[in-house]
């Protein structure tokens, strides 16, 4: 087997007593592109710095192909960084900015202006090599942070959100730019970010982080319709969540206001946690479903359309479905009587310590 | 409802612009009537005067060139001290938040509110103490002078410089570390540019203050060695005539000079709020 690129080795960062990086491993493969994907505040951020060398780990170590990191200073780690807000020198021009990491290894002069200009064509920057920073737009700003981090053939490319600040537009163009300059490259890459449709865009990869510690890690199609955990569920894609006791083939709420008939039998018993993609339920008439519910809210977005449903009191379930073609979904307005169902396959139940729940049969009756 | 409102705002600004006139004379007008005095024909001040004339003007340099040379060499040596002091202070304060920070913040800005007199009278003492005790001769001698100067000095210094490091982002070192600059090369290539206004404005900022000040020179000075401020109070002490309007107009014009060229450098509004 051949080494990782880089490897976390139960990566720990505490800050007082909150441990805002928990006991973090990851191996991450050389050209490999990884997400570090969660809510604010779960720890993705911490662990890029612990990479970068700006936050010294608690407890475990980082190797770069193989060789502990762990105690080199930033300044010695040789990785590119490009900033949620760019941090480019705002008194440097943009070649210079670009050329600043070949300054600093003594790259000889027209050596570093052949990579220069190089990286400025990459990124399609020639135009603006003698202008300010602040006299770019955000994408292009991005682009230099971009150019400035490439143009030292970082051992790593860390990306702090860095799509962030651009607008929906932009941010697909610079997401598919990004990919293709670190796919040219075989660039193996670290990105942080909270925006999980970013994430699925880009990755090889994704690690989901929660609270400080890895919930799941796997590629985008893995992580979407096998989460390994209601977080997961939750975080990727919007499923709905449904906390209640599991007994059989039903799953009732904590609050007795509705019982669920599941798609699956288990043969677990006790508190359990049921989550389904919204792509995955679809309308029935009353009484031939799994769940009976109300329409509350109907939105088309075009090429999907949402139902909301409330099933219980205190529990509305979400529905997506084709808004277009042939195929599109039956739109309901608010108050009429529906039915809930999905496939067995669709089904997910975790158990109360978050684990999933193995079926004992394939189908029930009520599928 | 619309015309009262109108009514209410048309007087507001006249009361602005009112006060704004007010504060606008109370500047201009005694800078007016010092040049106007120096151009007096007389020896003493009288007034009317029996003519103008511009020879006053002439007599700065032999009554005090000496003073104005030992003025500006203190100036420079409190500029390059209260700098050299100031800006790694500044950069510390404002990058770490370690023990004792609130201590030496204090510290460094104190010298702002204890009066000029009381801090020239208890550093004179000390002086003195000190060269009785060393057998050294600080008290009257330019080392003394200077290192009283750039006690008052490095206060603004601190300040200014800490001012310009607030907007800061602290992202672009990292940047810079990343991309194989060691610690003080980041200082010296990404955090220093950062900070040009403020240090510019600081330097300045000092150079005035020590250029000006009489309270501490008037305890640490000696024959022979004479700031500008205490050898005008020494010759208003047995004359009374225009050529002292006439230094003041030499300074104001010399210092405006100075504030007009850094503001086309670095916007002093920016620096100063």
């Amino acid at each position: 087997m051949t080494t990782a690129a880089l490897t976390l080795d139960n990566l720990s960062k505490q800050f007082g007593t909150v441990a805002a990086v928990d006991a973090v491993s990851i191996e991450v493969q050389s050209g490999e592109l990884i997400v570090l994907l969660g809510p604010s505040g779960c720890g993705k951020t911490t662990t890029l710095r612990m990479i970068a060398g700006f936050v010294p780990p608690s407890a475990g170590d980082i190797q770069l192909a193989g060789s502990s990191i762990t105690a080199l200073p930033p300044h010695r780690r040789e990785m590119g960084i490009v900033f949620q807000s760019y941090a480019l020198f705002p008194h440097l021009s943009v070649a210079r900015n670009v050329a600043f990491g070949l300054e600093m290894r003594r790259v000889q002069r027209a050596a570093m202006h052949a990579r220069v200009a190089e990286m400025l064509r990459l990124t399609k920057l020639e135009a603006f090599a003698s202008r300010l920073p602040r006299e770019l737009s955000g994408g292009q700003q991005q682009r230099v942070a971009l150019a400035r981090a490439l143009a030292i053939h970082p051992r790593l490319l860390l990306l702090d959100e860095p799509l962030s600040n651009l607008d929906a537009a932009l941010r697909q163009e610079m997401a598919r730019e990004i990919r293709l300059l670190q796919q040219s490259g075989e660039i193996t890459t670290i990105m942080v970010t909270h925006d999980q449709t970013e994430a699925m865009a880009l990755a090889d990869r994704l690690v989901v982080m929660h609270e400080g510690r890895v919930q799941q890690i796997g590629t985008p199609e893995q992580v979407h319709s096998s989460p390994a955990n209601p977080f997961v569920a939750g975080f990727i894609g919007g499923s709905n969540i449904v906390a209640g006791r599991l007994s059989d083939d039903r799953l009732e709420l904590a609050d007795g206001t509705a019982v669920f008939a599941l798609a699956r039998r288990y043969a677990d018993k006790g508190a359990a946690t049921l989550a389904v993609l919204p792509d995955s339920v679809s309308l029935v008439p009353p009484g031939r479903g799994l769940v009976d519910g109300e329409v509350e809210l109907c939105t088309w977005l075009g090429a999907v359309v949402e139902h909301a449903v409330r099933v219980a009191p205190n529990l509305t379930l979400l529905t997506r479905g084709p808004g277009l073609g042939p195929d599109a979904t039956p739109r309901h307005t608010a108050g009429t009587r529906v039915a809930l169902r999905w496939e067995a396959e669709d089904e997910r139940l975790f158990d109360s310590e978050g684990r999933a729940v193995q079926a004992v049969s394939r189908e029930t009756s009520h599928a | 409802m619309a015309r009262a409102d109108a009514v209410v705002q048309a007087a507001e600004r006249l009361v602005v612009l009112a006060l704004i006139t007010c504060g606008a004379l109370l500047i201009i007008v005694p800078l007016l009537l010092t040049l106007y005095l120096s151009l007096f024909d007389e020896k003493l001040i009288l007034f009317p005067p029996r003519g103008y004339t511009l020879s006053w003007y002439s007599a700065i340099v032999p009554n005090f060139g000496g003073s104005l040379v030992t003025s500006l060499k203190l100036g420079a040596f409190s500029v390059i001290g209260s700098l050299a002091l100031g800006i790694p202070a500044g950069i510390g304060l404002s990058r770490h938040r370690f023990r004792g920070r609130g201590a030496i913040s204090m510290l460094l800005l104190a010298p702002l509110t204890v009066p000029g007199i009381a801090l020239g009278l208890a550093i004179y003492v000390a002086l003195v103490a000190l060269d009785e005790q060393l057998g050294s001769m600080v008290t009257g001698s330019m080392i003394g002078l200077v290192l009283a100067h750039i006690m008052i000095t490095t206060p603004w210094v601190v300040r200014l410089c800490l001012a310009s490091l607030a907007n800061h982002d602290r992202a672009a070192e990292e940047a810079a570390a990343s991309l194989g600059a060691g610690p003080l090369t980041v200082i010296w290539r990404v955090t220093l540019p950062a900070m040009r206004a403020g240090i510019v404005a600081a330097a300045l900022f000092a150079f005035v203050i020590s250029f000006e000040n009489l309270e501490l020179a008037l305890f640490l000075t000696s024959p022979g060695m004479t700031t500008l401020p205490v050898a005008v109070l020494q010759y208003l002490e047995y004359h009374i005539d225009p050529l002292v309007s006439a230094i003041a107009v030499a300074q104001i014009v010399a210092i405006a000079a100075v504030l007009l060229v850094l503001d086309r450098f670095v916007r002093l509004g920016q620096v100063i709020r």
